[in-house]
């Protein structure tokens, strides 16, 4: 099939970007979305045009890195990774926009690549349980209830790719914060330091210039774990919490 | 499936008996003098360990904050190490060519991980774990190192628990376990088909921690592309920033190579897109040795291949194995139709024919080699690539009857749904297609009992060593190792190098410094100047194909020695014809690339060396000359149980081949057999 | 921005169910409002219970205001370049026409205001001092009964998403179930509440309500 791809195009972080046309034809619905945009790069390369930068590692739904903007949705049509999305998603002859996430706290590097260091400075502010090697008790000594560490893991399961804040129309990194807040805040081991860890989190998550979160929901449909709203209520239940507490 | 009960014991002559040839590579490298790990304690081998560990010598914390430790990677390997060295006091700098730790792709395993912790009460025990390693590994690996693997297997759970990692529970909140891989006892940790992701959020977790606490400092988007040898000792790195272009100078005191394996030297393969061997072939180029590099791991249940275009391939838990039948049709003829329009008898269930006791359940690497044989026979299945239908079914229809499309749904949903999305099949109703793809190798950088390659200062830890997997890994072993390496094992003997430390500062303007950053630089420079007609892509394509010919399940030498002229042709159209646009100033993923292909096709000429020299069949690595009668894997204990750790003597001269001899005083040798 | 909301909410229960005094007729609905200023007396002075109310009202305002001025401003910040194509797939029209709809609701609010409390406009041209005459002749203009509804459909989406988002924000739908709870009784407060004021309006302007 062929495909109009208009995608966005910028040099480097300093630089003014725009969208960009072209035409790929000879495109398979088996081929993965970035498998699709490696056969552009192809032919950009063969004709002596830079290829279009984009991330992408793992190009099996865990490790976060892909993420792109398509035709107005994180990550595509389908509830899942870019790096999943196939072009039968599409037909022959569709448009495709192609933009990188759009959030100040995600600046641009390079045409369709972002930095997201924002998501990583916020798990540094407390989305730890601390513990040093070695000084760990026996793994059973303290039993948790089986639907907690379900719930738990079920957060846990967070790729921190950052098509929450991409898809939120106040770009707030609310959902990634409270999937954390709450994975940690369901298990026994993470609860001494509960009112510290959401305290420092949301700073440092304001600090970043994301914005706020007004419970629209635009995150979690777009969350390709499928990480749900609760985990935001959670946050905010943290937070008072630790406010009574003093914090 | 590595783990099958046992036969035959060495001491049978018939596979003793010497093969009757000559050296199979010689002239392709140089004999080496014998090397031997120095590090390891005698003495009892459960208490080697407890023995090094008091004998390591022990760094002041005062002066720890005075020694800086460069750790490159961020997997389970790497980023554990750097937490644990952070909290020690270290000064840490961690580089990851990912834009963030998270990402290192320790995050796709799915089944889980090992622990003798016994908690099943079924008989496991530290023992029991190292024995199974070990055999696992068709005896080829290090005994010392394996049984304490297997010794911090435990600590690595309460770690982890510890951490907030959230393992698969009972209802009474203990920790649930499975039997993984065919093994007999239920040893293996679970995060349901996230093992790997949860284990390194946790890792991930600590290290971030001590950046908050200013013990590590991150280098992200940063690829190391030469390590910096002075005096003999390794004491820096250069990396060069991805975003900006710049090339950067990295001192230290001692630098871990914590990069992962090189199975994109196959170019498909279920490893990330960027996971690469530039950092360890960096090292191996300026003194390291790098161990039985053909050691693979290929993996039977992975998705198929589509088309040219394909980029990666995935695995699916190989669980699948104990309710899918694999078949292909006997007949050529049928190969194209619906699956579920060929009758009964005209399906041919190889494994269950050829393997009547284990079917299905044969270990990986037969799975594998079956399916290989019956595509190449030209029965595949799927769509034609390049001519060949590389596919067999693996049919869940009899399991639905059995257990219902809920019982299924229960046990295989979420690798079901994975299936649907990549393959647009529904598996419920048509036959699931697999072959077999490279997942894991059990090669690396050589290291001692303290973790240290042949280049002082220079550790290495994870995948990228090649220590405690000999031939083949057991499944859940892999996770197992990394953090066994990063949490426990290299903490503890990294001190008794840095105990000598802080050593001398090096200057920037230090000839090895200057030298290193100007190879880079010419490097970087020959790639954009080159100005040739083929993409990276095509080449790394290309030596991909060779590889997976040649040196994939089957390795044989005359395959093998077709293959290393391919190489060397491919290598020089390489540094003579590639295309790489751009600047060097800026984010270039092309010229990344093109770095990592050079080194990988240097790889895999050593590759084809290794098995080519190693005329036998062990583990992952069969060589078709060495077979029983019945075409089964043929190991020769009396000549090949030895360790390759290969020296680079230059560019155009055959490597130099250094033979560790693998000693067993724990475990008696045995063979294995699945009939 | 919950809790001045919550207060709000409980304002407008309280209000509604004095206006719904109409349907009681001349002397109920003006006792009523007469009961409002001399409520505490003689403890409070005349009025005193009312601008009580009026405080808690007006800084519950001041800070809901606030609190959307500042959400807005941080969310133009959080991304000033903006997409070429932007999709949304989840949310509700009434939670993206939070900002526009609160403005709108507070233009109603000084109107209202200046209509019923602060000035007392009869638009019919007929007397102020009669609370139920000055509601019934008010509404007895088509084109004033429209504005209200209109109000009251704008209040009934900003309920809507408010009610949930303000459960949401005090952290009480922690799971799945609280989650489907609490978008329920968005629902119904902002079909009581919207409801229950409209059927002056409409029924004044049917003749069934007369002076």
């Amino acid at each position: 099939m062929k495909v109009t791809l208009k995608i966005w195009r910028q040099p480097d972080a300093a630089s003014k970007g725009a969208m960009h046309t072209y035409e790929l034809d000879g495109v398979s619905e088996d081929m993965s979305f970035l498998e699709m945009l490696d056969v552009l790069n192809e032919q950009l390369n063969g004709k002596g045009e830079d290829p279009v930068a984009f991330d992408s590692d793992c190009r099996e739904g865990i490790c976060g890195m892909c993420g792109l903007m398509i035709n107005g949705e994180a990550h595509g049509p389908e509830v899942t990774t870019t790096c999943q999305l196939h072009m039968r998603s599409f037909k022959d002859g569709d448009e495709i926009v192609i933009e990188p996430w759009r959030a100040d706290a995600f600046p641009v590097v390079k045409d369709l690549v972002v930095d997201r260091g924002a998501l990583d400075r916020i798990i540094q502010a407390g989305g730890y349980i601390s513990v040093n090697t070695g000084s760990a008790p026996e793994a059973h000594s303290v039993p948790v209830p089986r639907d907690d560490a379900l719930r738990a893991f079920n957060v846990a399961t967070c790729i921190g790719c950052g098509a929450c804040v991409a898809a939120c129309p106040n770009g707030s990194a609310s959902l990634f914060m409270g999937a954390k807040i709450t994975h940690l805040g369901e298990l026994p081991q993470g609860q001494p330091e509960r009112d510290t860890r959401v305290v420092d989190m949301v700073a440092q998550h304001d600090h970043e210039g994301f914005g706020g979160c007004t419970n629209i929901g635009e995150c979690t449909a777009a969350c390709p774990k499928e990480i749900p709203l609760d985990v935001i209520s959670r946050l905010n239940w943290d937070l008072h919490q630790a406010m009574r507490h003093g914090h | 499936m590595t783990d099958m009960p046992d036969t035959t014991l060495t001491s049978d002559p018939s596979h003793d008996a010497p093969a009757d040839h000559g050296d199979d590579a010689a002239g392709y490298y140089t004999p080496g003098a014998p090397i031997a790990d120095t590090k390891a304690p005698g003495g009892p081998i459960d208490e080697r360990w407890q023995t090094r560990k008091f004998e390591a010598r022990l760094v002041n914390p005062s002066n720890r904050r005075k020694l800086d430790v460069i750790i490159v990677g961020t997997g389970l390997a790497g980023g554990a190490a750097a937490a644990t060295l952070g909290e020690a006091g270290y000064n840490v700098k961690s580089f990851c060519y990912q834009d963030s730790p998270r990402r290192a792709h320790s995050i796709a395993a799915q089944g889980g991980i090992n622990a003798a912790k016994n908690y099943k009460e079924d008989g496991d025990s530290v023992h029991r774990l190292f024995y199974d390693t070990v055999k696992g590994g068709d005896y080829r690996s290090r005994e010392s190192n394996v049984y304490r693997l297997a010794e911090v297997s435990t600590n690595i759970i309460d770690q982890c628990v510890a951490q907030g990692v959230p393992f698969a529970r009972e209802y009474g909140g203990l920790l649930d376990n499975r039997s993984f891989g065919g093994v007999q006892v239920s040893r293996t940790f679970y995060a349901r088909g996230q093992t790997g992701q949860q284990l390194l959020i946790g890792a991930y977790q600590a290290m971030e921690r001590q950046v908050a606490a200013g013990t590590v400092e991150q280098f992200t988007r940063h690829e190391m592309l030469e390590v910096i040898i002075v005096e003999g000792k390794a004491r820096g790195i250069i990396a060069r920033d991805l975003v900006t272009g710049e090339i950067e100078t990295h001192l230290a005191d001692v630098v871990v190579l914590a990069t992962g394996g090189y199975g994109n030297v196959f170019f498909l393969s279920t490893n990330a897109m960027g996971s690469n061997v530039t950092a360890a072939w960096r090292a191996h180029r300026k003194g390291a040795y790098m161990a039985n590099p053909c050691y693979t791991q290929i993996h039977p249940t992975c998705i198929p291949v589509t088309g040219a275009h394909q980029s990666k391939l995935t695995l699916m838990s190989e669980s699948l194995r104990n309710d899918g039948r694999i078949w292909v049709p006997k007949n050529k003829a049928d190969c194209d139709k619906d699956p579920r329009d060929i009758p009964e008898e005209d399906r041919d269930y190889y494994l269950e024919r050829i393997y009547p006791s284990f079917g299905n359940l044969v270990p990986r690497d037969i799975a594998s080699r079956a399916a290989k044989n019956v595509c190449d026979d030209g029965r595949g299945v799927g769509p034609e690539v390049e001519g060949v239908r590389r596919g067999v079914y693996l049919d869940f229809s009899s399991a639905i009857e059995r257990l219902g499309v809920d019982g299924i749904e229960e046990k295989y949903d979420n690798l079901f749904d994975m299936y649907a999305r990549i393959t647009g099949e529904n598996p419920y109703e048509t036959p699931m297609r697999i072959y077999p793809a490279v997942h894991y190798v059990m090669g690396g950088l050589w290291v001692d009992y303290d973790l240290q390659s042949s280049i002082p200062g220079l550790f290495v830890t994870g995948e990228a060593n090649f220590s405690d997997h000999g031939a083949n890994r057991l499944g859940a072993s892999a996770l197992m190792q990394g953090l066994a390496d990063g949490y426990f094992v290299l903490p503890h003997t990294i001190r008794d190098y840095l105990a000598d430390g802080p050593f001398e500062k090096v200057d920037e303007s230090h000839p090895a410094v200057v030298e290193a950053k100007q190879a880079v630089q010419d490097r970087v420079t020959h790639f954009l100047s080159t100005k040739g007609t083929r993409s990276v892509d095509s080449y790394h394509r290309e030596l991909g194909n060779i590889m997976w010919e040649y040196c994939g399940m089957e390795r044989t030498e005359d395959g093998l020695k077709k293959a290393i002229d391919l190489i060397r042709t491919l290598k020089d159209d390489f540094w003579r014809n590639v295309k790489v646009l751009g600047t060097a100033e800026s984010l270039n993923q092309s010229l990344e690339r093109a770095g990592r292909v050079a080194d990988f096709i240097e790889l895999g000429e050593l590759m084809c060396i290794d098995a080519l020299n190693r005329r036998e069949s062990c583990g992952g690595h069969f060589r078709g000359e060495s077979q029983t009668e019945d075409g089964e894997a043929l190991r020769h204990d009396d000549q090949f149980a030895y360790v390759a750790a290969w020296e680079f003597a230059g560019d155009d001269e055959p490597p130099v081949l250094h033979k560790e001899e693998l000693v067993y005083t724990a475990i008696e040798m045995k063979q294995r057999s699945y009939k | 921005m919950a809790v001045s909301g919550i207060i709000f909410i409980g304002f407008v229960l309280l209000h509604m169910y004095g206006n719904l005094k109409a349907f009681s007729g001349h002397d109920a609905y003006n006792e009523y409002a007469e009961h409002l200023r001399i409520l505490g007396e003689p403890m409070l002075p005349r009025e005193g219970a009312l601008w009580i109310i009026r405080s808690v009202l007006i800084v519950s305002l001041v800070v809901h205001v606030a609190s959307a001025a500042a959400l807005w401003k941080r969310a133009r910040r959080a991304r000033r370049t903006q997409y070429v194509m932007k999709k949304n797939n989840a949310s509700s029209l009434s939670s993206r026409t939070m900002r526009w709809g609160g403005l709108t609701l507070l233009l109603f609010i000084i109107w209202h205001l200046v209509n019923f409390t602060i000035g007392k406009v009869n638009v019919s041209g007929g007397a102020t001092n009669d609370p139920y005459n000055l509601l019934v002749d008010t509404f007895d203009t088509w084109w004033m009964t429209l504005i209200y509804l209109a109000a009251m459909l704008t209040l009934a989406m900003h309920l809507h998403h408010g009610v949930w988002s303000s459960a949401q924000t005090l952290g009480l739908t922690n799971n799945t179930r609280a989650r489907r709870n609490a978008k329920t009784l968005g629902w119904i407060v902002a079909v009581v509440i919207a409801g229950g004021f409209s059927l002056v309006p409409i029924f004044v302007l049917a003749g069934v309500i007369t002076k």
